[in-house]
């Protein structure tokens, strides 16, 4: 392949498959004298390398893989702490190596970011070479075309009522005719492939004719745009980070939060997010719909079809009624919002000895099984003679079990019930320690009631109140519907919500799907060489047609796509489609 | 209702009957390779002497006999050609007629008698494989029905669904390239996958979960079974091309001793090279799939868990094994890797997927605890 030639075809690592052997650098043993350049063009050469490229995507593969058998901080905390507590020992270590925290970890980020490196090395000379390709001229057409794979051949036979006919008579004349066939017959090939997409160029020299075409230059752009596109997903992955934000909170029906930091249970802000200038907003929690399996016996229970109807409302705006579904998040303000869990929020009502009101609040209990027997703690700091925690447990379809204690027996309010164990000390919450408001430290109190105790558990249906023990006072499972008994509403719900702020989002997408639209493109368009030859014969009495191709990379409709040019050629010549294999005899 | 046969039980008879014909056809394809093994029996195992030259001959054979319509079937030549891949379709006939002529053309290898007895068990094997799959079909859209949504929510209806589509795939590129070699490998994974499925992993149909009711989970999840389609395709023609490109090694040994019976059809199967690149461009095309996949499902996760992607169990694999593909396409392209080595990471890579499919279940039920919302 002469200089020209070469120049055309995309540019490729020296250990490329289709690469030119001795452009390989020379490597150490016979080069001793590298020097601090030398070396550094080495080791660059090394590092955007196909091997290089391959060995770094298998560590990756292999890197990826402990995170899926480990749990990972930041899918699933509450698995790493469980993990420490049952295997403190291997835990440890694990820490140590990163193993909860893979994708973060110093070595995994070393593998992607030397690949993307490599990557970069890789595709930025590429991408200048192939720009000049894209305005080079296609090769010059080989000597010998009968020594390609895919080759055709056939002899035009000049006179009669075939192509050369319009041309002078007589035999002074005839070597003129074929040539001039010949020429023309090139002319006729030149606009057909032209006209199916390949670029193409006239190497006419003394004795014979020929077109040079090429096409699949996309094949090229397109890997070159899926490289580039997965540096810009990485990119578009790296600056999300700092500037999306999620937040959490839990809305009990009735009430609201605010976009403010404040009004967040949990907040995990970028390194580059404005805290105090999030688009400000509330929302508030008007009912929470779900429906409970009832027909399919295999399924008496199952929950689906959940929606949050909320309100959200501007500064100074009307309110706006919407909705939270699983799938269907909430958009307002660049933030999205989902509904991550839900759950029971009975309001209770401690009141002291004298009947004045020391506590009421609705206290989300969380759900514990698929029945929605739930768990809840209520803490009384102020206003009894001595600290109270409550540990409750909530049953939507209370049940009692043979041995007497309660369960529940179905997700939806049919019969609520409160059970509530009562402990009497020190809360543990006037050290400012902050402490969760889904724990209660009993180690400083003492159990008044419930199992371990002379007391049986508080248990109270709604609207109903009874005594605390040792006189304290009395506790009330206050009613949603007082006035009309229906237990379907009797109770509150929340939902748990939470708040995700990422443009990036968009970005990642937009690049993911144009590294695809390469991918394409890079894998399936064909990019290949043909060549049309005429040689006008010594006697001037014929011409000799030649077609042939040549593929660059994996082409399987080769052998077809030659077969095609030479179809439409002759036949636009006048010439009789052949029989398969007549010319060319085994 | 007491008597009548419900949907899903009519489901289950049908899937239990494409089993048991996948079994037969798994049958018919076996002793279909035993039978290329009879054929080889006799043939001197000199193909890589003159294959180059041989393989000129086949070119031009090809060339001639390309311009027929028609349904075109593909016979393979036994030449061993030490240059890069020949794609099949250059030796393509014309129905049986091109078949016997390209036999011909390769010196004989095949002497017509053999060829025909070949053909009749492999016959057998795809007409029980195509009543199979219709029955599979017919199983898998009454279980859809029974159910009222796509049938691929639960690791039993993957199951159904994955092997549907691969039968498919397998079926549909019959048309164009005789593959029947494969057939032992596709026809025993669906017995394998299907049945095996069919008795552990079966439930009952109940309601979708919320998180699963998305636009995205019929999307994703079916083109994820389609381009496990294609890897298994890859995966096979891979593991075929190592022991092809075995027995080519061993045969260019002076004193080479004849290899063990049952590897004999290998002779009368295309030469490694020739797999390896049916195997590559099936890969390719599981590849682009997978890619969508990754895609589809970050949309599905950004929508459904507020994130695109947390590296969550299920997305690792789902990344794990498209980084593989990544590399065996790399390998492909890397002097010193095309061949075996390629041929390993395709089969690693589909060991991954198939990993990842049992996976599944377990991601499912994790899928719960992490809406939390049952
Ligand atoms: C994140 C890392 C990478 C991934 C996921 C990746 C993936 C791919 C894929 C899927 C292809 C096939 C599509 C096509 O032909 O365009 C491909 C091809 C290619 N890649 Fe990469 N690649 C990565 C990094 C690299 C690096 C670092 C290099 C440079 C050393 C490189 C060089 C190439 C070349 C030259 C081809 C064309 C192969 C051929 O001719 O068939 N890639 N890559």
């Amino acid at each position: 392949m002469d200089k020209q030639a070469r120049s055309a075809d995309p540019l490729r690592p020296a250990d490329h498959v289709d690469g030119v052997a001795a452009a390989t650098p020379v490597e150490g043993v016979t080069s001793p004298a590298l020097g601090f350049v030398g070396w550094m063009r080495w080791g660059w050469r090394q590092l955007t390398s196909m091997r290089t490229a391959l060995v770094l995507l298998l560590l990756l593969a292999i890197a990826a893989i402990p995170g899926s058998l480990v749990p990972q901080r930041t899918a699933d905390p509450n698995g790493v702490v469980e993990y420490l507590r049952n295997y403190p020992e291997l835990g440890g270590f694990l820490e140590k190596i990163g193993m909860f925290d893979v994708y973060s970890s110093p070595w995994f980020s070393a593998i992607y970011i030397l690949l993307f490196v490599s990557l970069i090395g890789c595709v930025l000379p590429r991408t200048k070479h192939h720009w000049q390709a894209l305005r080079s001229r296609p090769p010059r057409t080989p000597a010998r075309l009968s020594r390609l794979a895919d080759f055709r051949e056939r002899d035009w036979v000049l006179g009669g009522a075939e192509g050369g006919g319009d041309a002078g008579t007589g035999t002074a004349g005839a070597e003129g005719d074929a040539v001039a066939a010949a020429s023309r017959a090139i002319d006729l090939a030149q606009s057909q492939l032209r006209a199916s997409g390949y670029r193409v160029e006239r190497y006419d020299a003394r004795g014979s004719f020929s077109v040079s075409a090429e096409r699949g230059y996309l094949r090229e752009t397109g890997n070159l745009v899926f490289h580039g596109a997965l540096v810009g997903v990485l990119v578009a992955v790296g600056i999300s980070g700092g500037f999306s934000y999620t937040g959490q909170r839990v809305v009990i029906e009735g009430t609201s939060f605010t976009n403010t930091l404040l009004d967040y249970s949990s907040f995990n802000p970028g390194r580059f997010v404005d805290t105090d200038n999030l688009p400000l907003y509330s929302l508030t929690l008007d009912e929470f719909e779900v429906e409970y399996e009832v027909e399919n016996e295999n399924a008496i229970g199952q929950a689906g079809s959940f929606v949050a109807h909320v309100s959200t409302q501007h500064p100074g705006e009307e309110p706006k009624k919407d909705s939270v579904r699983v799938n269907v998040p909430l958009s307002i303000d660049g933030n999205k919002i989902y509904l991550l869990g839900n759950g029971y929020a009975p309001t209770i009502t401690v009141r002291d000895a004298d009947g004045n009101v020391v506590f009421h609040d609705d206290v989300a209990f969380l759900p514990q099984d698929n029945n929605m027997t739930s768990l809840g703690i209520v803490k009384v700091p102020d206003g009894l003679a001595t600290q109270i925690g409550l540990v409750g447990f909530f049953y939507p379809t209370a049940a009692e079990l043979d041995s007497g204690a309660l369960t529940s027996s179905f997700p939806a309010l049919v019969s609520p019930r409160l059970t509530l164990d009562v402990y009497e000390g020190d809360l543990g919450i006037d050290d400012g320690v902050p402490r969760s408001v889904y724990a209660l430290d009993t180690s400083d109190m003492t159990k008044l009631t419930g199992r371990t105790t002379d007391v049986a558990s508080l248990q109270i249906d709604p609207g109903q109140t009874v005594d605390l023990p040792n006189g304290l006072g009395t506790v009330t499972f206050e009613s949603q519907t007082p006035d009309a008994p229906n237990p379907l509403k009797s109770v509150k719900r929340f939902a748990s919500l939470q708040v995700h702020h990422d443009d990036s989002a968009t970005w990642v997408l937009v690049f993911a799907l144009l590294s695809l639209a390469g991918l394409l493109t890079a894998l399936f368009v064909p990019r290949r060489r043909m060549w049309v030859k005429a040689t006008p014969d010594a006697t001037g009495t014929g011409v000799h047609l030649e077609y042939a191709a040549l593929a660059r990379g994996d082409d399987p409709t080769l052998a077809a796509a030659v077969e095609a040019v030479e179809r439409t050629h002759i036949e636009s010549l006048g010439l009789e489609p052949r029989e398969p294999r007549e010319s060319k005899t085994p | 209702m007491p008597n009548a046969l419900s949907l899903d039980d009519v489901s289950v008879l049908l899937i239990w009957t494409a089993v048991v014909l996948y079994a037969l056809a798994f049958i018919a394809y076996a002793l279909d390779l035993g039978a290329r093994s009879a054929a080889a029996v006799d043939t001197k195992d000199a193909a890589a002497r003159g294959a180059t030259s041989r393989k000129r001959e086949l070119v031009g054979a090809a060339a001639g006999a390309g311009t027929a319509t028609g349904s075109v079937s593909i016979e393979f030549g036994d030449a061993v050609t030490p240059t890069t891949a020949a794609p099949p379709n250059r030796t393509a006939g014309t129905g049986r007629a091109g078949a016997g002529r390209a036999g011909s053309v390769e010196g004989g290898a095949k002497d017509g008698a053999s060829t025909t007895k070949r053909f009749v068990m492999a016959r057998i094997g795809t007409s029980l494989m195509v009543l199979a799959f219709v029955m599979h079909l017919a199983g898998t859209i009454t279980r859809g029905i029974a159910a009222g949504r796509v049938p691929w929510s639960n690791m039993y209806e993957f199951a159904m669904t994955g092997t549907l589509m691969i039968v498919l795939v397998y079926l549909v590129v019959l048309i164009r390239y005789d593959l029947r070699f494969l057939g032992t490998l596709i026809s025993g994974l669906a017995v394998v996958l299907l049945g095996g499925s069919a008795v552990t992993f079966y439930v009952q149909v109940v309601p979708l979960a919320d998180p699963l009711r998305s636009v995205w989970l019929v999307i994703h999840v079916f083109v994820a079974s389609l381009s496990t389609a294609f890897f298994a395709l890859a995966f096979g023609l891979s593991v075929l091309q190592l022991m092809q490109s075995r027995r080519e090694r061993l045969a260019l040994l002076p004193d080479s001793k004849p290899l063990a019976r049952g590897l004999r059809f290998l002779r009368t199967l295309p030469g490694a090279d020739v797999l390896e690149s049916l195997a590559y461009r099936f890969a390719i095309i599981g590849f682009a799939f997978w890619t969508f996949t990754l895609i589809a499902g970050s949309i599905w996760a950004q929508d459904a868990w507020g994130r695109y992607w947390g590296f969550d169990t299920k997305e690792v694999w789902t990344f794990v094994i498209w980084v593989l593909y990544a590399g065996y396409i790399h390998a492909r392209a890397t002097r010193g890797w095309r061949g075996n080595r390629s041929a390993w990471l395709s089969i690693i890579g589909f060991t991954a997927v198939l990993f990842n499919f049992t996976i599944v279940n377990m991601f499912f039920k994790g899928l719960h605890a992490y809406s939390g919302l049952t």
